[in-house]
């Protein structure tokens, strides 16, 4: 298929590099995609929420997905990970067809994903919520379960890489606590190292940083770039503007339900379309006579120009 | 006033024949609903398939208990087949709709006229039908103590009833503490996380109901044996409330809590019905306020503030962890 394996440990730079040869144009084929998916739609009623063409995700990149408010992008989520029929379209993660999978196969699959409000399993302890992530659990049969010599070993194991992966994401200190418990910004760092434990090929955030404070942000980036690293592609759903221009390498932009614009992150920023978007298309337009202001709602893309 | 009788009573029905089929019954929803979260409204309908397989197999064609046994396994399985299979993918509502609108369809089933011959009618099955493993009973009388009073066949049903309860719960323990459990607790918390991280909600579901399903149908096979007969309406959706009350006074999640809860549910409920019983006739209470007819009424109503008032003051059951409940409230 390619010279980048999952395994392999792609370079940041090498990913950088490769992408700025790719022609930042909405659906731009890219040289190594993990993901492709073509003419995918999904409406409620009369309204389209989600009307994307052609769309590619580079392996081994971390690749956002911004976009204003109500511009399909969890529903796109929702659609390629299994949780939401599509009305038409097809897609295919690492060369296999997902089209029509139910939502578990794809996490088998290697596209693991987290959700916009967290889903963490309050009565259960953060330790067990991360051990329900493993992947391919002997005790999770219901006959084998009987036994605990079938499963005990496997869950040795299972507890040790919970346990350092728990560290990694500084939840140690909480790991015999309800998950009901935690902060709404723990609750989020559990939330992606239980998605860890799946061992996913292509980790898929919806908005990671909602609701995190500032200093757990910081190292919530880090790790992200650890998990690329470490070979893992990442698709994340972001409105944190700071957040997509310090991490990604790829930004894909959608508004009512289509991929607008594409490009790294310097240049989909400056990208007119994408201003528009956010902005409304007469931002820069004075205000009429009357005094009226052409209102679009407004979102954190100036942020980072005014702090 | 007699307060021995009410003691030796009570104590008698705390771990007689009622509380071994409701604490079955609960144990079965325990698994459904304490730790799986599955509405189950329908227990009646599986005990109903468990009664009315030992009745059918051995009352009316005759064939070895074993069988009808194996062939009430068998119909709790498909039942809770045909149950899942359209609802289980649909909300947590739609199961609980389903189940006891299926469980009515049983009773009405099998008391319907046209099908007399073969089922009873409203009448039900009455017969000897379990005559050789009655002769199996190694009690030469039954006991009649301070604190209990067993015949002798009431004893063997009681001693067999006890030890179907200790497997059950074994079961319960070992596979709570399981991967499997971990899962099936996910899912009541969350499906969609669990589906997230690869496991096939749908089969776990099925898995729980069917085996929910199975234990209750026990709780009419150990009825229809220790009654010797089988009536439609023992049934009824009454029988279903009254395993959630046992469940959820013992404390739902717990795998000692549907054992206790039907203890306790029973202790009290011939407890207060014995004692205002006796109380009426010893003159303690004047037939102006209350006849000895009226008394399986009012032992209801108290029972029912009693379970009010711990829903109150300990909502999570004799059991349960009050941290766990608050964990809902946020």
């Amino acid at each position: 298929m390619s010279d980048s394996t999952p395994s392999s440990r792609v370079q940041a730079a090498t990913v950088k590099a490769v992408l700025e040869s790719v022609n930042p144009t909405p659906g731009a084929p890219k040289p190594d995609p993990i993901f492709v998916g073509d003419d995918i739609t999904r409406s409620f009623g009369g309204l389209v929420a989600v009307n994307v063409e052609h769309v590619e995700v580079q392996r081994g990149s971390i690749t956002a997905l911004i976009g204003p408010n109500g511009a399909g992008k969890t529903t796109f989520f929702n659609v390629i990970t299994g949780f939401d029929p599509p009305n038409t379209g097809v897609w295919s993660f690492q060369g296999s067809s997902l089209a029509g999978t139910p939502a578990y196969k794809v996490a088998r699959e290697g596209m693991v994903r987290t959700f916009q409000l967290t889903k963490v399993l309050n009565k259960l302890t953060v330790l067990e919520n991360m051990r329900l992530g493993a992947q391919g659990q002997t005790g999770e049969g219901l006959f084998k379960a009987l036994i605990p010599g079938l499963w005990r070993k496997q869950e040795q194991e299972i507890t040790e890489r919970a346990l350092g992966m728990l560290d990694q994401f500084n939840l140690i200190h909480l790991k015999d606590e309800f998950a009901g418990a935690l902060s709404g910004g723990q609750r989020k760092l559990l939330e992606m190292a239980r998605a860890m434990m799946s061992n996913p090929t292509m980790l898929m955030l919806d908005e990671p940083m909602a609701g995190v404070n500032p200093a757990l942000t910081q190292s919530l980036l880090e790790h992200i770039k650890e998990l690329r690293e470490s070979g893992i592609t990442i698709f994340f759903v972001e409105h944190d503007m700071d957040m997509v221009r310090d991490i990604s390498d790829w930004v894909i932009v959608m508004a009512q339900g289509s991929i607008i614009a594409e490009g790294p992150p310097n240049v989909v920023m400056r990208n007119t379309a994408v201003i528009d978007a956010y902005l409304g298309a007469h931002h820069d337009v004075a205000l009429t006579e009357s005094g009226e202001s052409l209102t679009q709602p407004s979102v954190p893309l100036t942020q980072s120009e005014e702090s | 006033m007699d307060w021995m009788t009410v003691f030796q009573n009570s104590f008698t029905q705390m771990i007689g024949v009622s509380a071994i089929i409701y604490c079955l019954a609960a144990l079965g929803l325990n698994i459904q609903f304490g730790y799986a979260g599955l509405l189950n409204f329908g227990q009646a309908g599986f005990a109903a398939i468990g009664a009315y397989a030992i009745a059918v197999t051995v009352a009316t064609l005759g064939l070895p208990l074993l069988l009808a046994l194996a062939l009430a396994i068998v119909g709790a399985v498909i039942f809770a087949l045909i149950l899942g299979i359209p609802t289980l993918r649909l909300r947590a509502d739609y199961l609980a709709i389903v189940t006891i609108a299926a469980a009515e369809i049983i009773r009405q089933v099998a008391r319907s006229v046209s099908l007399n011959d073969y089922l009873g009618g409203s009448d039900g099955i009455t017969g000897k039908y379990a005559a050789d493993w009655y002769a199996l009973n190694p009690f030469p009388a039954g006991i009649d103590t301070a604190l209990i009073r067993f015949s002798k066949n009431d004893l063997w049903v009681v001693l067999n009833g006890w030890v179907v309860v200790a497997i059950v719960v074994l079961l319960t323990w070992l596979l709570m503490r399981s991967p499997w459990g971990r899962v099936l607790k996910s899912i009541r918390e969350d499906e969609d996380a669990v589906r997230s991280l690869g496991k096939n909600v749908y089969l776990y579901k099925m898995q729980a109901l069917t085996l929910g399903g199975v234990i209750g149908a026990f709780a009419g096979v150990i009825f229809a044996v220790a009654a010797q007969s089988v009536q439609p309406d023992n049934y009824s959706t009454t029988l279903t409330f009254f395993a959630y009350a046992v469940l959820i006074l013992g404390g739902a999640a717990r795998v000692f809590g549907p054992v206790v809860g039907a203890m306790i549910f029973w202790f009290l409920l011939v407890f207060v019905g014995q004692a205002l019983n006796n109380a009426v006739k010893a003159g303690y209470i004047s037939t102006d306020i209350l006849r000895t007819d009226q008394v399986g009424q009012v032992q209801f109503m108290l029972v029912g503030v009693g379970l009010m008032a711990l829903m109150i003051f300990r909502p999570q059951g004799i059991f349960g962890d009050k941290k766990e409940l608050a964990l809902d409230e946020r």
